[in-house]
């Protein structure tokens, strides 16, 4: 094994010091028994407690959970449609505007795109009287359209490593085309559909502006409670939350890693 | 295809019913075909590309007290056609210091952001790249992990670090290096360092993928060839890592320039920037078309500009999506 120079040793420690050491400080003062979130007094699990007491946060989690899920699942789909024609169709009218839609969202500032998306709605209702009111099926339906862009990427990525001869084999021995994409290819691609919408659904979850933008009376999502609160300045029961969101998705993570991983180890 | 047989003859292999047979069912049969592309294709025609040509046109209409709270440009009045076009929204944005002044902070801020997340992203990138092979999927998804957490509970991260009773100020008491708290919240440079943190991911990950594939025999050549290792690593190194640079920055010069939730919990209270100016435009003075103005000009001055440079000559696919957020 090569040894490291101290230049990159120095630039990995200074690195994950940066981004680790203020998450930490959150989640280590979410144990603080006292309402002052940067002096300790001593160990608490009271926060905790009082958040499940949040009748509103319970609404919130459950309003973003559900917004989430569509959004991974749907999103997973076109995702995928556009990563298999963007890598195997390389001649369509319109493929430039195509490649350019696709990946714009990735790219565009979110109030922009939050802007844009409610100008859409107010647009039909006016028009064709829908949507009759915004809430979480306008939200719901701009997050497809921004996590369709992730989705895209993580699955064209392994598209375009994917070893055709593995597909040319499964016809030559008589499969159709769709037997072929759902039996080989979809398969092969799996663990990029699983961190597609892994990465989906976290996107979704912590979207503050576009769900702003398109929200309506009675629909907050948890993004919008945390941010009512945290404008108000340090509060030791969202330091509470924020330390229950970062297990939850360190533990997903590391699943979904370990999984990808062995998946990967055993095809390669 | 890997017929090797056939290969040398390509003339007789295009005769060969087997070849039409394979081409053809491997790109789809025509309906599957059409389906694919229809579906995602029409998805971001109508909540994409249309939502950006609406904004277009309500920047072009007059504010009013109603709902929806601008007056429609094209209207048939008593059998009338009357087109009410307004250029307004446009003139202010020049005349309105408020406006310009937003444009330059917002940039002024985003650049230095992009070039701290550089330098730092660089370094970490760079080390990772030098780190041992199996430890490089591990630090990578480091990297990513507080990417996935709330990006809302990084910000707030800062507000305990830098106020006035926060670490920073803890620490630096401590230390004796000040004798009484000083004041890091609440201006450019908090909101700056916010910015830095929450998208160094996107800097770190397009410069990594770069530097993983650069071929260490160019390094060796340079090194052979008597460069010392700075020297190496400034003139080879750097220059064939510049495609990840370059997506790099647009990843993080462009959402930051029109970030709101760093500058409104970071930032001073006066600190505008576009997307701050945005959404107090729409919130609270319900003023749509000025709000659809900034924003449309904020895409025609910085996003279409830097999307269309990242687009590689002879390669249908942006640079921009390089290495974005692939677990």
């Amino acid at each position: 094994m090569k040894r490291m120079t101290p230049f990159s040793l120095a630039g990995l420690i200074i690195g994950y010091a940066f981004l680790y050491i203020p998450i930490l400080t959150v989640v280590v003062f979410s144990f603080n028994e006292s309402k002052l979130v940067t002096s300790w007094s001593r160990f608490s699990t009271k926060w905790y407690v009082s958040l499940w007491d949040n009748e509103g946060l319970l609404d919130a989690v459950w309003a973003s959970l559900k917004i989430a899920t569509t959004t991974a699942t749907v999103a997973v789909i076109l995702g995928t449609l556009a990563a298999v024609m963007m890598v195997r169709f390389t001649a369509f009218r319109g493929r430039i505007l195509f490649s350019g839609l696709v990946s714009a969202p990735l790219i565009m500032p979110d109030i922009i795109t939050g802007l844009a998306m409610l100008m859409l709605f107010v647009t039909t209702e006016q028009l064709i009287g829908w949507p009759a009111h915004r809430g979480l099926m306008t939200i719901t339906l701009a997050h497809i359209t921004l996590a369709t862009a992730y989705v895209y990427l993580v699955v064209k990525a392994r598209l375009q490593d994917f070893d055709l001869s593995i597909e040319e084999a499964a016809q030559d021995l008589g499969a159709k085309p769709a037997k072929v994409f759902m039996v080989i290819t979809l398969p092969m691609i799996a663990p990029s559909l699983v961190s597609g919408w892994l990465l989906a659904f976290a996107l979704s979850l912590d979207d503050l502006v576009i769900a702003s933008f398109l929200s309506g009376p009675g629909a907050t999502t948890l993004p919008m409670l945390i941010f009512s609160s945290i404008r108000l300045g340090l509060n030791p029961e969202i330091n509470a939350l924020a330390t229950l969101i970062v297990a939850l998705v360190s533990f997903v993570v590391l699943i979904a890693g370990v999984i990808v991983y062995r998946r990967q180890r055993r095809y390669s | 295809m890997k017929i090797p047989l056939l290969l040398k003859n390509e003339e007789l292999l295009k005769f060969s019913p087997r070849f039409w047979r394979k081409s053809f069912s491997l790109n789809f049969s025509l309906r599957d075909r059409r389906f694919v592309i229809a579906v995602p294709f029409l998805w971001l025609v109508v909540f994409f590309l249309l939502p950006f040509l609406l904004v277009f046109k309500i920047s072009l209409s007059t504010p009013i007290l109603a709902v929806p709270p601008y007056d429609p440009i094209v209207q048939w009045l008593e059998g009338i056609l009357r087109i009410n076009l307004n250029v307004g929204n446009y003139l202010r944005m020049i005349e309105d210091p408020f406006y310009a002044s937003g444009f330059v902070t917002s940039f002024m801020i985003a650049l230095t952001a992009t070039f701290w997340c550089l330098l730092l992203g660089y370094f970490i990138a760079y080390a990772i790249s030098k780190a041992p092979r199996p430890w490089q999927p591990i630090l990578l998804l480091m990297v990513i992990l507080p990417f996935l957490t709330s990006f809302l509970v990084r910000v707030y991260a800062w507000i305990g670090i830098l106020s006035n009773d926060g670490f920073l100020n803890k620490l630096l008491l401590f230390l004796g290096i000040i004798d009484q708290p000083r004041q890091f919240l609440y201006n450019d440079v908090a909101v700056t360092i916010g910015i830095v943190y929450c998208y160094l991911p996107f800097m770190i990950l397009p410069i990594y993928a770069v530097l993983d594939k650069i071929d260490p025999s160019y390094i060796e050549a340079a090194h052979d060839l008597g460069a010392r290792p700075w020297k190496t690593f400034w003139r080879i190194t750097i220059p064939l890592s510049m495609p990840g640079i370059l997506s790099g920055c647009a990843l993080v010069f462009i959402p930051a320039m029109g970030e709101f939730v760093i500058p409104e919990i970071l930032g001073a209270p006066d600190n505008l920037m576009i997307g701050r100016i945005i959404w107090i435009e729409f919130f609270n003075n319900r003023d749509w078309p000025i709000a659809s103005t900034v924003a449309v000009v904020m895409l025609l001055l910085f996003v279409v500009p830097i999307m269309v440079s990242q687009r590689r000559p002879g390669s249908p696919n942006g640079r921009v999506d390089e290495g974005r957020g692939t677990p």
